[in-house]
């Protein structure tokens, strides 16, 4: 059991946790994730550690509530335990020093962009980003995002903060600007597909963090696997990074879809039997 | 290690002299062998209880009668544990159940797990006098071990082994499956401090997460850990030795040798075009959703594909298991598509036999080359070719040879690969002094199961690539009296 040290909205939909994990608060580093499920029942579901305090042992976590099992989770507090956490899991990010570096975070795909950005700004690269999403309430971790880039533009789908447009406009404005030499873009599938369309373009060498589904995130199950110039790789041993413009993002976005009609399902009866519980 | 004088001092005690006595050989013979008592075939693929439903205390007397007690017990040496079987036997033949269990507790830590999926047929019960001299079927020595250690533990009585002085020293199993048991059990019997470090949130390896419910129910398994809680060893889910801390740190936590019982899990596929479609799985995937996470069970969260045409590549253990599953969660059509003939299955003949009853299909002799799919990316068909064995290949079976112009497409909306697994390199690549084969699997000495590094042992699938729970075991306490050894020369006990 993992407790919950304190927890915050960051919008109606994303919310921080903090989460007593000492082991994995100290063997963490920027790219790495956990697995975690919520009760006795509960499914496996990756999340990536967006920061942790290795003195005060803890992990932190960045979810949207988009399922069952992320509603679940957003429906413990303080104080409250999680059944299993393990971690950390995944290779960590190779931060080395390459110049510029355009960071693109889409959605909650700001949260593992973040620890990344930091270490990429600490290793002393410039760093400037792009964070986008669907409208205002949607952009998350502006403030830490601004602490650690040279320069942040927003971009949102309906105009209602920032810029209106898609992640790539921005990313276009930097790169026409000045000479980019690496790319990370993190967010949903199809907003990197083409983010990394986009780069692939202008020739910048992109990595990619994929969010494929998983079980188990030791190499056991084959849930995750992708292909990448190719062949086929396990997100959760051989990633989550890629190389961007390797990947078959197309299969990524249908084998994301597997479960669609099962979990809407679930999400009818699940919650509320949830709730009927009083839990 | 029994030796023969240990076994002839046993079988000269009196009241098993008296035994023999009581009934002529000649008829012990003529008893009929007992059949396992099963589900009915219609009744249990609709369910997920135990097909096998165990012998009777009458049958388990009457088949223990059939065992002749022999001067030189063959079976034994069929037995990768040595489990002293005509004792256990006669135990059985006496009446005194508990008493059967002990024996078999002697060398056998999960005496109920093996008693239902080793495989008898090619282990014990083919050096039996009765294979071997009287071309009649094997005492049911397998039988008989369920049954001893089932009445145990329905009896509520499970003895709990002695344990020596607690000498304080600490050591760490890596891996909760049959071969890290074993080691922590015995390890935990000379007294030393033992942890169980599992990476999973469930303890017990493929016994929980790969073979179903149907063949070993959960409960049996579980009730075997509760037996090494009593005995005194920790359990630390949730802990992925190498990443969670490394055999560095956990050195530096005073754990003073390591058993590495990792398992081989990364699941092998055949690259094909079309092979990560939605709704093709490993079978581990597959049967870790139903079996470790509950999918298909009412109130679990984690969802499973399944459909009503499922076909399963590959002819083992794991295939049988899979397409029996697909089978009671509702396939019209279940089918093993498997490249060889029937004759060259490697899986058990009781699950083959099991599989037909419950009206799977085998469709031998036929090769998957690609999968199509809808729009969305979901699994329609297989293209399918006919095979042709040819010679004998290096492991000895005939080669299978394509048929040219002979495929053809089958309706599937399920697909699941089982053709074999790989040692999992998640451990080894933390540790680059650690020697491993061209297979991925750790070298270590055969006699200690000692690795390239000293203060750790290896044993179970991560040196032998995928083979059997018993093997597992057998390593697991080999190896937990070698760093038994290893401790003795090495730590100093204050
Ligand atoms: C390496 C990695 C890191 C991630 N980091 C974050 C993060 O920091 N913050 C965050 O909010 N989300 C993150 N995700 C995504 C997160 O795992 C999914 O949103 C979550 O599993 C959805 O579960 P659900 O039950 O709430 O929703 P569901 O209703 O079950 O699913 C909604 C969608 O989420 C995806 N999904 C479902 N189950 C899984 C699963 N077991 N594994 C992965 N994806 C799944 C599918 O595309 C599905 O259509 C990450 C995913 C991966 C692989
Ligand atoms: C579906 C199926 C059916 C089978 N049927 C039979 C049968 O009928 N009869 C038979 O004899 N055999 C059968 N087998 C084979 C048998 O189960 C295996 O040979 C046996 O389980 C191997 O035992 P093990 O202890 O070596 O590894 P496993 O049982 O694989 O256990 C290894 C454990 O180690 C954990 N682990 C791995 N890496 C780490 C790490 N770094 N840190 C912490 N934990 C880690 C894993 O999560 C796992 O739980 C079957 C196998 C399968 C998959
Ligand atoms: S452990 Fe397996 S091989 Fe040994 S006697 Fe029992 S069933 Fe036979
Ligand atoms: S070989 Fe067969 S008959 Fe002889 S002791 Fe063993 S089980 Fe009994
Ligand atoms: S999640 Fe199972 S292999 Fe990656």
């Amino acid at each position: 059991m993992f407790k919950i040290l304190s927890k915050e909205f960051l919008s109606e939909s994303v919310f921080r946790m903090d989460i007593e994990a000492p082991l994995i608060a100290k063997a963490r580093k920027a790219g790495h994730f956990i697995i975690l499920r919520v009760d006795e029942r509960g499914e496996r579901i990756p999340l990536t550690i967006s920061g942790g305090d290795p003195e005060k042992g803890s992990i932190t976590i960045i979810v949207q509530k988009i399922g069952l099992s992320t509603l679940k989770l957003a429906q413990l507090n303080a104080g409250d335990f999680i059944h299993d956490v393990v971690g950390p899991l995944g290779n960590a990010t190779h931060i080395g020093i390459t110049g510029t570096i355009l960071c693109a975070g889409g959605g909650v795909g700001v949260a593992p962009l973040l620890p990344i950005a930091q270490a990429l700004k600490q290793a002393g690269n410039r760093v400037v980003s792009v964070l986008a999403a669907r409208n205002k309430d949607l952009i998350i971790l502006e403030k830490e995002m601004r602490e650690t880039s040279d320069e942040v533009i927003i971009m949102t789908d309906d105009g209602s903060y920032g810029e209106k447009g898609l992640v790539t406009h921005g990313m276009e404005t930097f790169i026409q600007k000045e000479k980019i030499n690496e790319a990370v873009v993190i967010g949903p599938a199809i907003m990197m597909k083409f983010a990394s369309q986009l780069t692939r373009k202008y020739n910048i060498p992109t990595m990619a963090s994929l969010n494929s589904i998983m079980v188990d995130g030791t190499g056991m199950c084959g849930a995750c696997r992708v292909t990448v110039g190719g062949s086929t790789k396990f997100v959760c041993v051989d990633g989550p990074e890629f190389d961007a413009h390797q990947v078959d993002f197309d299969e990524l976005l249908l084998r994301l879809g597997a479960y669609r009609d099962l979990e809407r399902k679930a999400m009818l009866q699940g919650p509320f039997t949830y709730i009927k519980q009083g839990l | 290690m029994i030796t023969p004088e240990i076994l002839s001092f046993e079988r000269n005690q009196p009241w098993r002299e008296e035994l023999r006595k009581s009934i002529k050989q000649a008829d012990r013979t003529k008893i009929e062998k007992h059949k396992m008592p099963e589900q009915n075939a219609v009744v249990r693929s609709g369910n997920i209880e135990e097909v096998n439903t165990g012998f009777t205390p009458e049958m388990a007397v009457e088949e223990a009668r059939r065992c002749l007690d022999c001067v030189n017990p063959t079976c034994i040496g069929g037995c990768p544990v040595n489990i002293n079987i005509p004792k256990f036997v006669k135990k059985i033949e006496l009446g005194d159940f508990a008493g059967a269990a002990q024996v078999l507790k002697e060398t056998n830590t999960l005496p109920a797990v093996c008693g239902r999926v080793c495989p008898q047929e090619v282990q014990c019960e083919s050096q039996c006098f009765y294979t071997l001299r009287l071309n009649k079927p094997a005492v049911g020595i397998g039988n008989l071990e369920r049954f001893a250690a089932d009445f145990e533990r329905n009896s509520g009585l499970i003895s709990v082994p002695e344990i020596e002085e607690k000498n304080g020293i600490k050591t760490a199993i890596i891996g909760s499956g049959p071969a890290g048991l074993a080691a922590a059990a015995d390890l935990a019997k000379m007294g030393y401090d033992v942890t169980v470090f599992e990476a999973l949130h469930e303890i017990g390896g493929v016994l929980k997460y790969g073979i179903p419910e149907f063949r070993l129910p959960n409960e049996i398994v579980d009730v075997e850990i509760e037996t090494l809680k009593k005995l005194g060893v920790k359990f630390e889910s949730n802990f992925l030795v190498g990443r969670t801390a490394t055999i560095d740190q956990l050195r530096s936590m005073g754990y003073m040798s390591f058993f590495v019982g990792c398992g081989a899990g990364l699941p092998n596929f055949m690259n094909i075009p079309g092979e990560n479609f939605v709704g093709i799985f490993s079978s581990n995937e597959y049967l870790t959703r139903i079996n470790l996470m509950g999918a298909s069970r009412d109130g679990y969260d984690t969802p499973v594909l399944s459909g009503k045409n499922v076909a399963v590549i590959g002819g083992g253990n794991t295939a049988m298991d899979s397409v029996r599953t697909a089978k009671r969660l509702g396939a019209e059509r279940a089918m093993i598509i498997y490249r060889r003939s029937m004759d060259e299955m490697p899986a058990r003949k009781e699950e083959v036999k099991h599989a037909l009853e419950e009206g799977i299909e085998f469709m031998c002799l036929h090769n998957p080359l690609e999968y199509r799919a809808d729009a969305q990316g979901r699994v329609l068909q297989v293209l399918v070719q006919k095979m042709d064995l040819g010679e004998p290949d290096a492991s000895g079976r005939r080669k299978p040879v394509p048929i040219a112009g002979s495929e053809f497409l089958i309706d599937v909306d399920t697909v699941i690969v089982s053709i074999g697994v790989s040692p999992n390199p998640l451990l080894p690549r933390t540790l680059p002094d650690l020697k491993t084969t061209r297979w991925g699997t750790l070298v270590v000495n055969e006699d200690s199961l000692q690795t390239s590094i000293s203060d750790l042992f290896a044993g179970g699938d991560i040196v032998r690539g995928g083979a059997t729970v018993i093997l597992a075991m057998g390593d697991g306490r080999k190896a937990a009296q070698a760093m038994h050894e290893y401790m003795k020369k090495n730590v100093s006990v204050k």
